[in-house]
């Protein structure tokens, strides 16, 4: 994993534009060259991102003994070279062609989403005459409905294809072609299938015109009406930059925000459709008390006054034990430091946001912080990975762009999943094999690797063996991690849900270990790395280790008296949803911290507060490499919701609480600073396997990770996103033979029991499974009455 | 269970190794080099035309996405993406035809086969494919082309000559 330094100077050349000299580094373009100097050329389909196509010819420019303007995008510099950007020669070739690129384009920008903002708009103001001299009929090209998230308006395209190959060669999902020839040609799927790619919104991004826009921001506001602030993206361990546009207040849409060290220019449709979720008609507008089976409005003080005799009921009455909190793994920093510091300011430590984790036996061997193992740049770079129990594209959409760009320079990418999965580039491996495998087959992996290295095998590694000897596929996937002077060894969401999770952590960062790779975990949510370092998990303090209350399964398994839900609904965040509404529903007393109320919250709880969710907020997110990123809250909540450092900060005082009087977020975050080392990534966990058991599983089982748009509470009420094909994926897949087995037909319904729980699904014959695998995704309203993500199921013919 | 695969349900054996054989002329890396003799081999299988299952078909078998295989069938006239008559009419109406009178055969065509350009006979024997730009005969316009026959220097009634001999 040591960095090499291979960068040597790339060979200069110097050249001269409209008479200042520039130095560019020999075979790039251009336009390469004269960007970056701020000599501005006017462009459609370029794009710094994409490779040339050379064909809008928007950017012609005058070039020294070149007998015809050249455009500036497909000319690569030379020593010497003389070129003019605005002589009269090449001004009139781009008048030439901006003449000719009007010629079919409509006259609508009054009713364009792109006007405003639109490439075409600006340069036809520098570039365009005022009078048409064409005055034959124009084309018109039916629109074709690309999905829930995209809208068209074809008619307006200029065949810049940088939507065909942002799709291809970034997406790398090939999803929009040049269709026909000359005047008839179109952009357009063809199929009629729609554009799937889970970034597909950063075409409408790409789109210089006003022919791709975006389908939920359809007609809401005009660009010089929104203000734009910057903003973290509330969902995933990635923390993509944001840029948050609202008008009076009300966020009209979600755009990237460049960084090349997160998204680059990117974003996922995740985090740039979720905003929907803001205006869900189920927020909350006003705290909500119970009053015996009635739900009742009253006034933030009645309702805090009603939470804190809640809370010291159940102390008086149980002991401080009786109390638990289960906390998002995408609240804020300082929403967790406090509800932590709340919790333990009563004398509990059974606080938790490992919502999906099924394993926490090496909880007290576990490093500072889930980290990724090394910075998110450097994963384009790695010459081999491992990624065990993860569909990245749907986990975590840029991580998975990243590793995708490691596959195409080059790099060995292997997955150990038990699914094939639809991946979006080559891999070198995707070794397929039921969970029940999983230890046993890393142990074969280690095994493999220390023949490799001629090295003993680690102590007690024979336990997992299962007498079995490592064979080619082990044999390569070792080699692959040795010899890769920069390899990584990654822990995805399966990982997590496994009853085996401390057995293949362990496992993993010891391969990691043996074969000089980076150990990184894939965490949940977009604060997870945060929440180990403020003490949102039961054995840690900020800063220091502490006395240990329960995990998140132990507070599931011996039901507390009294539970503080953290912007959780049990029934999609939890790895047993089935056992979680059971102790929610065993508590006495339930206190809800949430933006929304749903019937499940008025079932179980006594006071729900509203909170203010995603732009309503100032906060910090800690992303999966480590790196903190604040920001502010931009839009007021709805009706009395507040933001939840505020209720908390309140609720300590009313507890008589010390030290709860904070007066901005940003005094949270410098007491937060000085208790942590937030400089040194956390050291790779040590292999120490004594009291390590195996965990067996055994029957047929229920494995499944949460849906890309299942996430969490904000992502599941986004409307459009919903509509997606990925969101409808309530099904449950099974292998032909085992389908077979059971006597059950592809299309058929079916009974899935997980203990004495069912649910009615679809099911569905995947060639790509194995036969003692059922695929059910989690998250998802048809299968919230289920058990545990990897678990014991029975499924019957209906 | 294997997934159905569609090359095997859309293209012959005797289809798919004509395919191969192309694909034997370019480099390993170059499968997209084979996707217009791959499409000539799968319209001929198919009475003329191409549909989106037949070019997905094609695109599987040389393992390249739909989009790639839908570009090269939209673009080029000789595929054609509905059913056709039994044979091709292509009249050159591009600047020399122009010139020499090759609107007048095409009204001609027309009026003779009841059609207008772009049709097929009730009968399904013929169809006039629509606008055909140069197929470099120019030196013997008007021309068009019939099938794989080039036939220059026409006059209505050469025309109707040739047409009548259609089967």
């Amino acid at each position: 994993m040591n960095a090499r330094v291979d960068r040597s100077e790339p060979e200069m050349v110097t050249l001269e534009v409209d008479g200042v000299e520039l130095q560019a580094p020999k075979g790039s373009m251009l336009i390469q060259a004269t960007d970056p100097a701020g000599i501005d050329i006017p462009r459609f389909c370029y794009h710094r991102k994409l490779s040339i196509a050379a064909n809008c010819r928007m950017c012609l420019v005058e070039v020294e003994r070149a007998p015809k303007p050249l455009p500036a995008c497909a000319t690569p510099v030379a020593e010497g070279m003389k070129v003019w950007t605005r002589s009269k020669g090449a001004v009139a070739a781009q008048r030439g062609v901006m003449e000719f690129l009007l010629i079919n384009h409509p006259l609508d920008c009054p009713i364009c989403d792109q006007g405003g903002e639109c490439e075409l708009q600006d340069l036809s103001m520098g570039f365009g005459r005022s009078l048409s001299r064409f005055s034959e009929r124009k084309r018109v090209v039916k629109d074709e409905d690309l999905g829930p998230l995209v809208a068209t308006e074809m008619t307006r395209c200029i065949h810049c294809t940088r939507c065909v190959r942002f799709l291809d060669e970034i997406a790398g999902q090939y999803e929009l072609g040049g269709m026909y020839r000359g005047e008839h040609m179109e952009i357009s799927t063809f199929s009629g299938r729609g554009v799937r790619s889970e970034l597909s919104g950063n075409i409408i991004d790409l789109c210089p015109v006003g022919a791709l826009t975006s389908k939920p921001f359809r007609f809401r506001a005009r660009a010089w009406e929104m203000l734009s602030h910057p903003g973290i993206a509330p969902h995933d361990a990635i923390g993509s930059n944001l840029y948050i546009h609202q008008v009076q207040g009300t966020v009209k849409r979600v755009v990237p925000r460049d960084n090349e060290k997160i998204n680059e220019s990117w974003i996922a449709d995740r985090d740039r459709f979720s905003y929907e979720g803001v205006y869900s008609p189920d927020r909350l507008q006003r705290p909500l008390l119970r009053r015996g089976d009635t739900w009742e409005e009253v006034k933030w003080q009645d309702a805090l006054q009603a939470t804190v005799m809640g809370l010291q009921r159940t102390v008086g009455e149980y002991g401080t034990e009786q109390l638990g909190a289960w906390v998002s793994p995408s609240a804020t920093l300082e929403e967790m430091y406090l509800l932590g510091r709340l919790l333990r300011g009563l004398g509990c430590h059974n606080i938790d946001h490992r919502l999906r984790q099924a394993d926490f036996r090496d909880d007290t061997v576990a490093p500072a912080f889930p980290y990724l193992g090394l910075p998110l740049v450097d994963v384009e770079r790695l010459d081999a990975a491992l990624v065990i129990g993860s569909y990245t594209r749907w986990d975590l959409p840029l991580f998975n762009h990243r590793l995708r760009k490691a596959a195409l320079a080059g790099g060995k990418v292997m997955f150990l999943n038990p699914r094939a999965f639809d991946w979006n580039f080559p891999l070198a491996d995707e070794y397929v094999v039921s969970v029940r495998d999983f230890a046993v087959e890393l142990a074969l992996i280690v095994a493999a690797l220390a023949e490799y290295k001629a090295v003993a095998r680690p102590e007690r590694l024979d336990t997992w063996l299962a007498r079995r000897a490592p064979t080619a596929v082990h044999r390569r996937i070792a080699e692959r991690l040795a010899q890769g002077e920069r390899s990584g060894v990654f822990v995805g969401a399966l990982v997590e849900a496994h009853p085996a999770g401390a057995e293949l952590r362990a496992l993993a960062a010891l391969l990691a270990e043996l074969s000089g790779s980076g150990y990184g975990v894939l965490s949940q949510g977009a604060n997870s790395a945060g929440a180990w370092q403020v003490g949102a998990i039961p054995q840690r303090q900020p800063g220091h280790a502490g006395k240990s209350g329960l995990n998140l399964r132990q507070m599931i398994e011996e039901p507390r008296r009294g539970l503080i839900l953290f912007n959780v609904e049990p029934e999609f965040d939890c790895w047993d949803s089935a056992a979680a509404q059971q102790a929610v529903a065993a508590a006495e007393f339930v206190l809800v911290f949430s933006p929304y109320v749903t019937e499940a919250m008025r079932a179980y709880a006594d006071v729900i507060l509203p909170m203010a969710t995603f732009t309503e907020t100032a906060g910090t997110f800690v992303n999966a490499e480590g790196l903190w990123q604040s920001f502010s809250g931009l839009t007021k909540p709805p009706g009395e919701a507040r933001p939840a450092w505020r209720i908390l900060r309140v609720l300590g005082n009313q507890l008589g609480l010390e030290g709860f009087e904070y007066n901005a977020p940003n005094e949270i975050y410098s007491e937060i600073r000085e208790l942590i080392d937030h400089g040194t990534p956390p050291a790779l966990p040590k292999w120490q396997p004594a009291g390590l058991e195996p965990v067996k599983l055994d029957g047929l089982l229920r494995v499944g990770t949460t849906g890309i748009y299942a996430l969490d509470p904000l992502v599941r009420r986004a409307a459009a996103l919903q509509r997606t094909v990925q969101a409808d994926d309530a099904l449950a897949y099974l292998a032909p033979q085992t389908a077979a087995r059971l006597g059950i037909e592809g299309g058929a319904q079916v009974r899935v029991c997980q203990r004495s729980q069912a649910v009615q699904l679809r099911a569905h014959l995947d060639p790509d499974l194995p036969a003692d695998t059922v695929w059910i995704s989690a998250g998802l309203s048809a299968t919230a009455a289920l058990g545990p993500m990897i678990g014991q199921l029975t499924v019957e013919c209906l | 269970m294997k997934r159905e695969s569609l090359s095997e349900k859309h293209l012959s054996a005797e289809q798919r190794s004509e395919i191969d054989h192309w694909l034997a002329k370019f480099p390993g890396e170059g499968k997209r080099s084979a996707v217009i003799p791959a499409l000539h081999i799968a319209q001929e299988g198919n009475g003329g035309w191409l549909s989106r299952e037949l070019m997905e078909a094609v695109a599987e078998y040389l393992e390249l996405p739909p989009v790639a295989v839908y570009e090269v069938g939209t673009f080029y006239s000789m595929f054609d993406l509905k059913p056709t008559g039994r044979h091709k009419v292509n009249i050159c109406t591009n600047i020399s035809c122009l010139l020499r009178g090759a609107e007048r055969i095409v009204e001609h065509v027309e009026n003779k086969l009841g059609i207008s350009v772009g049709e097929t006979t009730a009968d399904g024997r013929i169809t006039l494919k629509g606008e055909e730009e140069c197929l470099a005969a120019c030196a013997a316009a008007p021309m068009m082309l019939v099938d794989e026959e080039y036939h220059v220097d026409l006059t209505p009634e050469k025309v109707d000559e040739i047409l009548d001999k259609l089967e």
